[in-house]
């Protein structure tokens, strides 16, 4: 059975169509690619899959429960996990606190009005670990808006990845990523996806290709091809657009 | 709000700095000009502003009508007493409750906005609270308010006090702020203050990590109102009254320049800062000019322009040696209150 399934997803604002019969399927342990120019529609399909929007028609699926429609929230606590392409962090905390808020261990006790969160020596640890595991052992004091760039986009996945998903969606991760910081970054989600099932919307095609499993092209908001990186190679549409070119 | 990282002491030196003072102004405040009952006003004054700022400050809620929570705990406080049972525990816990109640039912319908919505539905319930205070003659005496309200006393069984007296009653209410004091102090650094504050940064993401905003928004204010509604029920006691004029916009307009005044945006102690400054500026300026709220309005927009994280902004600065943050103040926060700042003063002219 497929751990996340997304059936024929139709979204449209106005009369304008953004998402058109989109479907798509992730196995567990898998790393799943979407790829498709600016304004195809891939961070619309994101939203639709992690509950930030309601999809007009379709179904989406996940762990064989249907989720589609459910709240952001209702839809993280079921173990899925995102990264935002325009940062998204809490800004005034430090690294670690902006880890820590995200462990399941604080969320549960998100209502105890009583105890005090900085001598619970667990969730520090957590958020600790998570820190070292995304390359910011060493920052965890540092506030969140005075991290430099690209540890802000390691922050950014390291939030995600604290609530300690069974799914993992990364939205443009490499967006404004300079080639040595795409190079750490390709090496993190190799690591992480040993761990957890990841879907990746990505703009650059040599790091998606590089990495995934499967891959699905979006284009004016319907699948055009889906294939492993080989199979894509050879696929005419893809080869003669610009996509193949890069790739 | 920065919180110093790691574990938070029980009662941290800013506190029995504050809880000392306040326990010793009965030796030297008549030496100083003042009286015994502007410390006790102060302190209720403080508490109301500490619990707004859970609202204001941590979760970044502007609640510009707050004050008709005040008004609800002094008016219930009244009711309850002179109703009901006059007992000094079943009135106080019963303002609490049915200012709680009430700011319960108010956030159902607020907290899944955020911003100048937020903070003009706030305004419009505060208005309709001080309207039905003003209008409904049987219940709340209207615009002559609640009097002959008693300074019950306090009875533990074995042995009870008479609370009858300014030094009294200043000595009792000031058991009542340590606890209140000590439990917000432990709120902001317990999961739930953590969570409030992440909200106030971020709304959306932490939804996303699996926060169910809406009802941590609502828990917010609903808290929020039951601490204003105790203030609000020692302040019925202190003054044997309760007036609709609590409830006005005035006085919510108050809290909210307080808080930002002692800067409660940065610090857990700026609404205690605020508090002092606001009221002692009353008393100070008010002996020579009737038009003192020009003068504090004045100062408060110089604040808000050149220095918006307040007093204890600027305190904070100066420890850092370094020059004061050029945080840029928040537009809603800042906005509103000077519109208040500049009616009111407009008024006391």
């Amino acid at each position: 059975m497929k751990l996340f399934e997304a059936e024929h997803l139709s979204k449209r604002f106005g009369d304008q169509v953004v998402l058109q019969d989109i479907t798509l399927a992730c196995e567990e342990g898998e790393l799943v690619g979407i790829m498709g120019p600016n304004g195809a529609g891939k961070t619309t399909c994101f939203n639709v899959l992690t509950g930030r929007f309601r999809p007009d028609r379709g179904r989406v699926t996940f762990a064989g429960e249907d989720i589609t429609g459910l709240a952001p929230r209702e839809i993280a606590r079921r173990g899925i996990s995102r990264s935002f392409q325009i940062m998204n962090l809490f800004d005034d905390y430090s690294a670690l606190d902006n880890v820590l808020i995200a462990t399941p261990h604080v969320r549960r006790q998100g209502f105890n009005p009583w105890r005090d969160l900085g001598a619970d020596s667990t969730a520090q640890d957590l958020a600790a670990a998570v820190l070292a595991r995304i390359g910011l052992a060493g920052k965890e004091r540092v506030v969140a808006k005075s991290l430099s760039y690209g540890e802000r986009r390691a922050l950014e996945i390291g939030v995600a990845l604290a609530a300690e998903p069974r799914m993992l969606f990364l939205d443009e991760p490499t967006a404004g990523l300079g080639a040595e910081g795409t190079a750490r970054l390709a090496e993190l989600v190799r690591e992480l996806r040993k761990q957890v099932t990841i879907l990746i919307i990505e703009h650059d095609m040599k790091f998606l290709f590089s990495l995934a499993d499967r891959i699905s092209v979006i284009h004016w908001g319907q699948v055009i091809a889906q294939g492993t990186p080989a199979e894509l190679r050879q696929n005419e549409w893809v080869a003669r657009s610009n996509l193949g070119a890069l790739a | 709000m920065h919180l110093p990282a790691g574990r938070a002491a029980l009662v941290p030196a800013p506190m029995l700095l504050l809880l000392g003072l306040l326990l010793s102004t009965p030796l030297w405040i008549a030496q100083v000009g003042l009286y015994q009952y502007l410390a006790l006003e102060i302190m209720i004054w403080m508490m109301f502003a500490l619990g707004f700022n859970l609202l204001l400050g941590f979760t970044g809620l502007p609640s510009f009508g707050h004050g008709a929570y005040f008004g609800i705990g002094a008016y219930a406080f009244g009711l309850l007493q002179l109703k009901v049972w006059p007992n000094l525990w079943f009135d106080l816990f019963g303002a609490v409750l049915v200012a709680a109640c009430l700011g319960g039912v108010v956030a159902l319908f607020i907290s899944h906005r955020r911003g100048i919505y937020y903070a003009l539905l706030t305004i419009a319930f505060g208005q309709v609270f001080w309207f039905i205070a003003n209008k409904w003659h049987t219940v709340t005496g209207g615009e002559d308010g609640l009097l002959n309200i008693k300074r019950l006393p306090a009875d533990f069984g074995v042995v009870s006090f008479s609370l009858t007296s300014n030094n009294a009653l200043f000595y009792f209410c000031l058991a009542v702020f340590a606890v209140v004091l000590i439990a917000l102090w432990r709120l902001v650094h317990s999961p739930l203050g953590r969570v409030l504050s992440a909200i106030k940064q971020n709304e959306t993401r932490a939804s996303f990590v699996g926060y169910d905003v809406w009802r941590y928004k609502w828990l917010a204010f609903t808290l929020s109102a039951g601490v204003a509604g105790l203030a609000g029920a020692l302040f019925a006691m202190a003054q044997q009254s309760a007036y609709p004029n609590v409830m006005s916009l005035h006085n919510s307009g108050f809290v909210v320049m307080m808080v930002l005044v002692g800067g409660g945006l940065v610090s857990f102690w700026g609404p205690v800062i605020g508090a002092t400054f606001f009221i002692l500026a009353r008393d100070l300026l008010g002996v020579y000019t009737e038009t003192w709220l020009l003068w504090y309005g004045l100062v408060f927009m110089l604040m808000v322009i050149f220095k918006p994280d307040g007093i204890a902004g600027i305190w904070q600065a100066w420890r850092r040696r370094r020059p004061a943050a050029s945080r840029k103040p928040q537009v809603v926060a800042a906005s509103v209150p000077v519109a208040l700042v500049q009616r009111g003063a407009d008024e006391a002219v």
